[in-house]
């Protein structure tokens, strides 16, 4: 393969990457005067629909098609919500784009509050991100100094505002309607959908929910353009009408049990194999994968035969795995007990869960019962398919719950059960010899929650 | 108004009729009000400026908040109480440290610096040091994974923890060092 050229990580190798002069040096800003004076926001639309750019933060949904659902001739105020709320078990891209390159990121917005009309973004960025908060709002304070932002933006008939909204550690609000409603000052519940963002979405008006890394691609397409961005990462299969394809850079994560986790910058495409023993140096202490989270935790697990999974849009799906997801790769080394895999997702999930939606609420808490009952040595042979009931319909795709948070608690039960079955068994025989085959009712222990 | 004994003795130690929040806190959180079509929205914002104040959001706050944001007290104890953030009863430590124990720090002996932490300091998750410098909690991912085993205490980050590093920072946040 040819020597990929960083894209998205290109700035942060320089000295005082995060600055404004810094950005500027190396051709930031250019985008947003070139595309300012020559093209009016439609074309930028349509420039990013061309891209076939697909939205990173974790559904893949592509970002032209979702900015057009706004609806024409709106009298406005449009709203422009970034994603910053980044929570994913093993993700961290956003966080280094937003430390080390926060005018990337403030580019893109800029580009495309343009394209969709938008006049006041906000940035809800997670409570645990302190760092990227001082940074971004440094940035922030040298486009208003530039002229990049506020009213009539480097004189074009265009003004802007961008605020930052600080989280409280949530990490349903990474899911677009939650962050929405805790903008709003809410309880992060998501809503039902229909009506969408686009038609309806924070403070009841037109509202688009972008990603970080989805912005970042954005400003690089104003500047490059489409064809160079397609030039990038996995076409769209041709006896697939649905796949609409995999373009552009993509920032992978890799953590875990390598030596050395990281998050790196190539095409979309790349396969888990290569990303664990190239950028990820290999399995740490000479041992062997056993398994590995392909995009973060709600995205599922592959078994050990399974890392030539591409990590592009439909890569993961023909493994079983939900999706791509943040492209967030986490191994799990041969000395893991597949037990403890599980109950660390599903503790996360259970945790996590915000509580609306019965399914997902009892779903989570209860599988985590069982959990902790199979690790505390009392598992029964058929907690394992209460597990895989509980994961076969709690979720958006059984149709039970209002967002997704509940699939990606569903797929690393289903994955992990059923590729690792024997495992499971295994363990239950072994920790439990009189009661597994038991079938009688059992008590729940209880479940310590401090927080 | 409250009444007296819903008021927990803050940390400015205020006698039952004064308010919680101080001119400085009010300026703070009025300075929110032009970046939102409502006053709601600002719900958040508001609950971090007393935070950051008073290390916990007592009760009575609550209400000299809704008031400010033109809100019934309910509605904002409602959102505050969704996030698992804020503290009502007492205030958190000086230091407030969350370490890490989703997917990849547990891989790397996440949970094991939890317990090291707590065995050193004698308190349990979620409890505070008798000498109010320092609240250990968990934290579900802290998106730091590459410095896995991780932990944020207050600002500052603090990834690839070992034996050693926990027992500095034991130390650093015990008597006349801690800042």
């Amino acid at each position: 393969m040819a020597e990929f050229e960083p894209v998205l990580l290109a700035n942060i190798s320089n000295e005082d990457s995060h600055t404004l002069a810094a950005y500027e040096a190396a051709g930031g800003y250019r985008a947003l005067k070139r595309i300012l004076a020559d093209k009016s926001p439609a074309e930028v639309v349509e420039l990013v629909q061309s891209s076939n750019l697909r939205g990173r933060g974790g559904a893949g949904f592509p970002t032209g098609l979702k900015w057009s659902f706004l609806p024409k001739d709106h009298p406005g105020p449009i709203y422009m919500c970034v994603n910053a709320d980044e929570s994913e078990p093993a993700t961290f891209n956003n966080r280094i784009l937003m430390e080390e390159d926060p005018h990337q990121l403030i580019e893109g917005t800029i580009l495309a509050c343009y394209a969709t009309r938008a006049s006041t973004a906000y940035i809800y960025l997670r409570y645990e991100y302190p760092h990227a908060l001082a940074r971004l709002q440094q940035a922030i304070d040298e486009c208003y100094d530039k002229g990049y932002l506020g009213k009539n933006i480097l004189a074009h008939d265009f003004s802007l505002d961008i605020y930052l909204h600080r989280g409280a550690a949530a990490y349903i609000c990474g899911e677009e309607t939650g962050l929405i409603e805790s903008l709003e000052g809410k309880r992060a519940w998501p809503r039902i959908k229909p009506p969408f963002p686009a038609v309806k979405g924070l403070f009841q008006k037109p509202t688009v929910v972008n990603n970080v890394e989805t912005l970042c691609c954005v400003t690089h397409i104003c500047d490059r353009g489409a064809d160079w961005f397609k030039s990038i990462g996995v076409p769209a299969d041709p006896d697939n009408p649905r796949d609409a394809g995999s373009y552009g850079p993509k920032l992978y994560c890799i953590s875990g049990h390598v030596n050395r986790p990281g998050c790196y910058e190539a095409p979309l495409g790349l396969t888990v194999r290569e990303l664990i023993e190239n950028q990820g140096g290999g399995v740490w202490k000479g041992r062997q994968c056993k398994a590995a989270v392909p995009g973060g935790i709600s995205m599922g697990l592959l078994s050990a035969d399974e890392l030539d999974c591409p990590l592009d849009f439909s890569g993961p799906g023909k493994y079983d795995c939900l999706g791509l997801g943040t492209a967030a790769v986490t191994v799990v080394d041969e000395t893991v007990s597949i037990v403890d895999f599980l109950h660390n997702t599903t503790r996360f999930m259970a945790h996590e869960s915000c509580g609306q939606c019965t399914p997902c609420r009892e779903g989570t808490s209860w599988a985590l019962s069982m959990l902790n009952r199979i690790k505390a040595g009392k598992g029964r042979l058929q907690d394992l398919d209460l597990l895989l009931e509980i994961g076969d319909s709690i979720g958006i795709m059984p149709g039970t719950t209002i967002c997704g948070l509940a699939d990606g608690a569903a797929w690393p039960m289903k994955n992990a059960i059923r590729k690792f079955r024997g495992e499971f068994e295994e363990y239950i025989r072994r920790t439990n010899p009189d009661g597994c085959e038991t079938t009688e009712p059992v008590e729940a222990l209880q479940i310590i929650g401090v927080h | 108004m409250a009444t007296t004994d819903e008021v927990t003795p803050d940390a400015a130690g205020s006698a039952t009729d004064e308010k919680l929040l101080t001119p400085e806190m009010i300026e703070e959180i009025r300075a929110y009000f032009p970046r939102y079509p409502t006053r709601q929205a600002v719900t958040l914002p508001a609950l971090h400026v007393v935070n950051a104040h008073l290390r916990y959001v007592p009760r009575a706050a609550v209400v000299e908040i809704a008031e400010l944001l033109e809100l019934v007290p309910a509605d904002v104890q409602d959102t505050l109480s969704f996030y698992g953030f804020f503290k009502q009863d007492a205030p958190h430590g000086q230091t407030r440290a969350w370490v890490c124990r989703s997917i990849s720090c547990a891989l790397r002996g996440g949970e094991e610096v939890l317990e090291k932490l707590c065995e050193r300091t004698g308190i349990v998750p979620g409890g505070t040091t008798a000498d109010g410098k320092l609240t250990i909690e968990f934290g579900e991912c802290l998106g730091a994974c590459e410095q896995a085993p991780c932990m944020l205490a207050g600002d500052t980050l603090h990834g690839d923890l070992d034996d050693e590093k926990v027992e500095a920072f034991v130390r650093s946040h015990q008597g006349e060092a801690s800042t």
